[in-house]
């Protein structure tokens, strides 16, 4: 059987009228927003470098970490949380060898985050904190909008754990008879 | 003083941390009265974002009260509330003089790639962000602006990001009267800029999403139409074809970034390995989406790393791209026109209302959708 071949032009009309209820129907269009035309408001300023006066100063109090694709720090800066730890030795590794375009740059700096989280842990245990993983979590959210998919999760999450606890405890410890050895006579 | 504080990926505490103080001379500091949680503090949330530190406060959607300033600040003075845009920027280097305050030169040392920005990572400049107390917020001479007389706070807080943002993802677009303009993600920037695109002139605005209940919304708040990508197509790249006579979008919007769901390669290398900068889903669905000659604005939020997405087609269809942080400063004016004469409603789109304290809380609502919530604020002790 030929197979058929449908050619007609399809009928469905690509435009449909704009809702009449809503203010300001095309109040903005502009037709010379064409892609163009640069979104700035082009002054070619950069053919001239890094030539604006700068800002004031603002002066470190805190170690900050500049990208090895900077001159300088800039002019103002954020303090948090400055790098610490082995954490913060990654985090210093990072920016001192790595520029922006180099992907060990981040990758270096997404391990230092995971090390930042279990140091973040130790010193809440040294300074006697227990951290209250379920207030963290927000589950108390969860216990009252999605209670069957907090449930899931968290028996899931301990199933998964007693099962790597399990393979991870010493064999002969798991209740199964240990191996007999032979023993030769001296 | 009360504040969030990041403890890793999906935990989040609220504590007592040090009052933030004047740094620099056109520093000032502001008592916080409403703080939201942004989509693309989710992503900070999720553990995505290279150099997130633990005891960071997030948080660059934020309005307040000056309660003091540095010695060179003259724009503002003490009692002002302002509307603090989530760009740190100084008004002076290259980038700011053309009106690009998301790429301020002299505010994040630590990256080149964008400018700074309140509570978002070391990749932002190292600021502690609004989801707290107290903020403090530098070159106060340059962006923050005075909250208009008679504005709500509510409307005022969604200026400094969200509206902004869905503005300039339908003005990236480049929308001309009669285009067909598709928005992926019905969050709140994909909700604004489904909205702006009639602003510009759209013919016909479609948004996609995976949640029932955030279409829903979006069909009624921006007068679109919203589409489930999981219930109500098999292949979204066909399913755009179809409904534009087998063109493709005139224009794609982006608002989604590196949470995107829909594509098992994406998620798993993306969000679960970390072995790109999020998934790029959106993304590669907006260029198989778009027609020939179409343009795609890009608002999502990516990491720093590579991302899978069919470059081949971006070429051989002839595209133009157009992506940046939003420059809030330069669409404060517009868009307080607009809130101001009733074209836009930015309140309408908070659904929750959260004391600080229960900041944790907040973000597993925002993260899991849960409660139908479209858009959640922060609220500090003092401002209730």
């Amino acid at each position: 059987m030929e197979p058929t071949i449908n050619n007609s032009k399809p009928s469905r009309a690509r435009t449909k009228t704009p809702p009449t209820d809503l203010p300001g129907w095309g109040i903005d269009a502009d037709p010379k927003n064409d892609p163009t035309y640069p979104m700035k408001q082009r002054t070619d300023a950069e053919q001239t470098g890094y030539s604006w006066e700068r800002p004031t100063l603002q002066q470190p109090d805190v170690e900050i970490l500049k990208s090895l694709e900077r001159p300088n720090l800039t002019a103002v800066f954020g303090t948090s949380t400055p790098p610490s730890g082995l954490s913060g030795m990654l985090r210093r590794h990072a920016y001192a060898n790595y520029s922006e375009n180099d992907n060990r740059h981040w990758f270096t700096l997404v391990l230092a985050d995971k090390i930042n989280v279990v140091e973040c842990v130790l010193d809440d245990l040294a300074s006697g904190h227990v951290p209250n993983i379920f207030k963290e979590k927000g589950y108390k959210a969860s216990w009252q909008h999605d209670r069957k998919g907090l449930i899931v999760s968290l028996g899931t999450t301990l199933a998964i754990t007693a099962g790597l606890a399990y393979l991870a405890w010493p064999k002969n410890k798991r209740g199964k008879k240990p191996k007999s050895r032979t023993v030769y006579p001296s | 003083m009360l504040a969030m504080s990041f403890r890793g990926p999906q935990r989040v505490r609220v504590q007592q941390k040090p009052m933030p103080e004047i740094k620099h001379p056109e520093d000032a500091i502001v008592r916080v009265t409403r703080s939201c949680i942004c989509g693309s503090d989710l992503h900070l949330y999720n553990g995505n974002v290279p150099d997130t530190r633990v005891g960071m406060t997030f948080g660059h959607e934020f309005i307040g009260e000056v309660v003091e300033i540095g010695s060179e600040v003259t724009k503002l003075k003490v009692g002002d509330m302002v509307i603090v845009p989530f760009n740190v920027a100084c008004g002076r280097c290259h980038f700011c003089k053309q009106g690009m305050f998301g790429n301020c030169h002299e505010a994040n040392p630590e990256a080149t790639a964008v400018g700074g920005f309140f509570g978002y990572a070391h990749i932002g400049g190292g600021y502690d962000g609004g989801q707290a107390e107290y903020a403090r917020v530098p070159y106060a001479n340059v962006s923050p602006t005075v909250i208009p007389e008679g504005m709500d706070p509510d409307d005022a807080v969604l200026l400094t990001d969200v509206v902004p943002t869905g503005y300039q993802a339908a003005e990236m677009a480049g929308i001309q009267p009669g285009d067909t303009v598709v928005v992926f993600g019905a969050g709140p920037v994909g909700i604004m800029a489904a909205r702006c695109a009639w602003l510009f002139g759209a013919g016909r605005v479609i948004v996609l999403d995976e949640y029932d209940y955030r279409l829903e919304f979006v069909k009624n708040y921006a007068k679109c139409e919203a589409y489930n990508f999981k219930k109500d197509m098999e292949d979204v790249a066909m399913f755009i074809k179809k409904q534009t006579d087998w063109m493709g979008a005139d224009c794609c919007i982006d608002a989604v970034g590196a949470e995107a769901a829909g594509n098992a390669v994406q998620t798993i290398t993306g969000r679960k390995l970390l072995l790109q900068g999020g998934s790029a889903t959106a993304m590669h669905w907006a260029i198989n989406s778009v027609k020939k000659g179409g343009i795609i604005s890009v608002v999502g939020v990516y990491g720093p790393t590579d991302n899978l997405i069919p470059l081949g087609n971006f070429m051989n269809k002839g595209l133009t791209m157009r992506g940046n942080q939003t420059s809030v400063k330069r669409l404060l004016p517009r868009l307080i026109e607009h809130v101001q004469n009733g074209t836009l409603n930015p309140k309408g789109i908070i659904t929750h209302r959260i004391p600080l304290e229960e900041a944790a809380e907040g973000y597993r609502l925002f993260s899991d959708k849960l409660d139908n919530i479209i858009k959640p604020v922060l609220i500090p002790p003092s401002a209730r």
